[in-house]
């Protein structure tokens, strides 16, 4: 792919992708999938609407679809829960990932969501136990994985679905620990300097390349993905068609065994002790 | 959404109860009393530290060092460290931590928030590993996955269980998406000890929370907790700004948690040695003579 060269800052980055005509999975499937059909529940406790999941014929090639979903408005946004599951949304995810192994499909997971979400029901169903199952499955399914982050990609709860072969970014979209109004809050118990954690918390998509968090940036118009959904969509399509089959030619062992090492060689630590002159 | 938080923690501050308890706090000279923080009870810190920190009144089991758990849990002398020197840069330049964590090197025994190695547990040998809440309140960031991902993967060569006794605040901020990456990173190791059959188990002490409860605390294959500790995934405050309503005070305890399904069993500290050897030898691990 060519090199993308995008100047926007951080922030302005955020204030693009929180733009409430940035497509979202819904405006996505249908311009890079022939058929998509939803599969509902996680069989233990309900359907949780903050992700969608279904399978899908990507170029006649069946895939199963995973994504967060953020709405365009406060009514898709209530019915969406903001794009922040609950630990049956992750478990639907976890289900379907392994129904897609079962039939060997690829996966293709859209990320899309500041974050699970913190509630008294969301902690009673264990939310974290919930993440951690994702994490630890995903690593060993035996069917290549794809992510994209298409917006913000926000702590664990983005992670949960970010186990992967490969993690291509959108052009302005962000992914990071935790969302920098969060950050702001923990670290200097100001909510209010978002912008300033912006800036330091490299969250950009050419920052997860650098930090060996993501393979591939795929690019957005110039005014943003909004500009033009179907270019977007194109684009997205033409990166899926490249990476799916070249995993999917892959012996099982090498591919979980890549899937193992890109996660592992992720660090930053030393254990020279420096010797006195 | 957080202004509403911070009204909330305003309250929490200037409700009776809490004035009470800072006018306590500031007559209290520090290292002198303990004041346990679930039911409030006061007594000589000596009593409490005789006690191996856990409350005289409530039976809450305080925070330990690494150093103390691992006197209290392993064979005299039987503890081998691994990566004992290995200390985190900064991946992503965050302003003053590198003299942070220089200063809390000094201040404390410890190179970052925790200790692997192999050690003896009534004579059965077990890879260990335990978090220290005093360094940065143990949050996991490059040395922490680093370390316990090498952990699993030894104990995964040598076929060996493994003990994790949890506590943690969550992912290390100062590290951006690094830290976060670390969960996938322990995970992923603990997929393959998980595979070749061998025994993982959590011990999840206070407080145990964040991107640690979303990834190696809720993996063992037995997961216990000692009592009143505290264990979730997101920050009880946070909670409490979402809803915009105060929580009931047990919310999140190892009692909660046990309750709703997601912990094995409550284990007192005095007597975690003996389950855990016990529960070892359930497992086919043995003893040796020496």
């Amino acid at each position: 792919m060519e090199k993308i060269i995008n100047k926007r800052t951080p922030w302005e980055r955020i204030e693009l992708i929180r733009n409430k005509a940035r497509p979202n999975i819904d405006d996505y499937i249908p311009l890079i999938f022939d058929e998509f059909y939803e599969m509902h529940g996680d069989r233990l406790h309900g359907d949780d609407a903050a992700i969608k999941a279904g399978i899908a014929s990507l170029n006649g090639i069946s895939v199963t679809v995973i994504s967060q979903v953020k709405g365009h408005n406060i009514n898709e946004n209530k019915k969406s829960n903001f794009a922040m599951p609950h630990p049956e949304g992750y478990r639907k995810a976890l289900r379907l990932v392994k129904q897609a192994e079962k039939f060997k499909r690829p996966v293709i997971f859209f990320i899309d969501t500041p974050g699970a979400f913190c509630g008294v029901e969301a902690e009673e169903r264990g939310q974290g136990e919930a993440i951690a199952k994702n994490l630890m499955e995903l690593m060993m399914v035996k069917t290549p994985l794809i992510s994209i982050v298409l917006g913000e990609g926000g702590s664990g709860g983005a992670l949960a679905l970010g186990v992967c072969d490969e993690l291509a970014m959108l052009e302005n979209a962000l992914y990071s620990v935790i969302s920098p109004k969060g950050f702001a809050s923990i670290l200097w118990k100001d909510a209010s300097k978002e912008k300033e954690a912006c800036s330091i918390m490299k969250i950009t998509a050419e920052d997860m390349i650098e930090l060996g968090v993501a393979e591939n940036i795929i690019a957005e118009p110039v005014g943003g993905a909004h500009e033009d959904v179907q270019i977007t969509s194109e684009n997205i399509k033409e990166y899926l068609l490249e990476v799916i089959p070249l995993k999917q030619n892959k012996d099982i062992d090498t591919l979980l065994m890549e899937r193992y090492n890109k996660f592992r060689k992720i660090g930053d630590f030393t254990e020279n002790v420096e010797l006195p002159q | 959404m957080l202004e509403d938080l911070f009204k909330l923690v305003k309250t929490r501050f200037n409700d009776s109860d809490s004035k009470i308890e800072t006018d306590i706090k500031t007559k209290i000279p520090e290292n002198i009393m303990f004041k346990c923080p679930r039911c409030r009870h006061v007594v000589f810190e000596e009593e409490y530290m005789k006690n191996n920190r856990v409350c005289l009144a409530c039976n809450y089991h305080g925070r330990l060092s690494a150093k103390e758990r691992l006197e209290l849990t392993i064979d005299k002398n039987s503890f081998i460290e691994y990566d004992s020197e290995m200390i985190s840069k900064n991946p992503i330049c965050f302003p003053n931590y590198d003299k942070k964590q220089q200063e809390l090197r000094e201040q404390t025994d410890l190179k970052d928030a925790v200790i692997t190695g192999e050690a003896y547990i009534r004579k059965i040998k077990a890879i260990i590993a335990i978090m220290d809440s005093r360094y940065m309140m143990a949050s996991m960031g490059s040395v922490v996955g680093e370390k316990l991902t090498r952990a699993f993967e030894r104990a995964t060569e040598q076929r060996l269980p493994i003990i994790v006794f949890t506590a943690s605040g969550g992912a290390r901020m100062q590290e951006g998406i690094v830290s976060l990456m670390q969960m996938a990173k322990t995970s992923g190791a603990i997929a393959k000890h998980n595979e070749a059959g061998l025994l993982y188990i959590t011990v999840l002490t206070d407080p145990t929370t964040g991107g640690v409860t979303a990834s190696f605390a809720s993996l063992g294959d037995i997961i216990i907790a000692e009592p009143k500790i505290l264990v979730g995934f997101a920050g009880r405050r946070v909670i409490e700004g979402t809803i915009k309503q105060r929580l009931p005070d047990d919310f999140q305890l190892a009692e909660f948690m046990l309750e709703k399904g997601f912990i094995d069993m409550i284990v007192e500290r005095k007597r975690m040695r003996s389950k855990v050897s016990h529960l070892l030898k359930l497992h086919g691990y043995t003893a040796v003579e020496n």
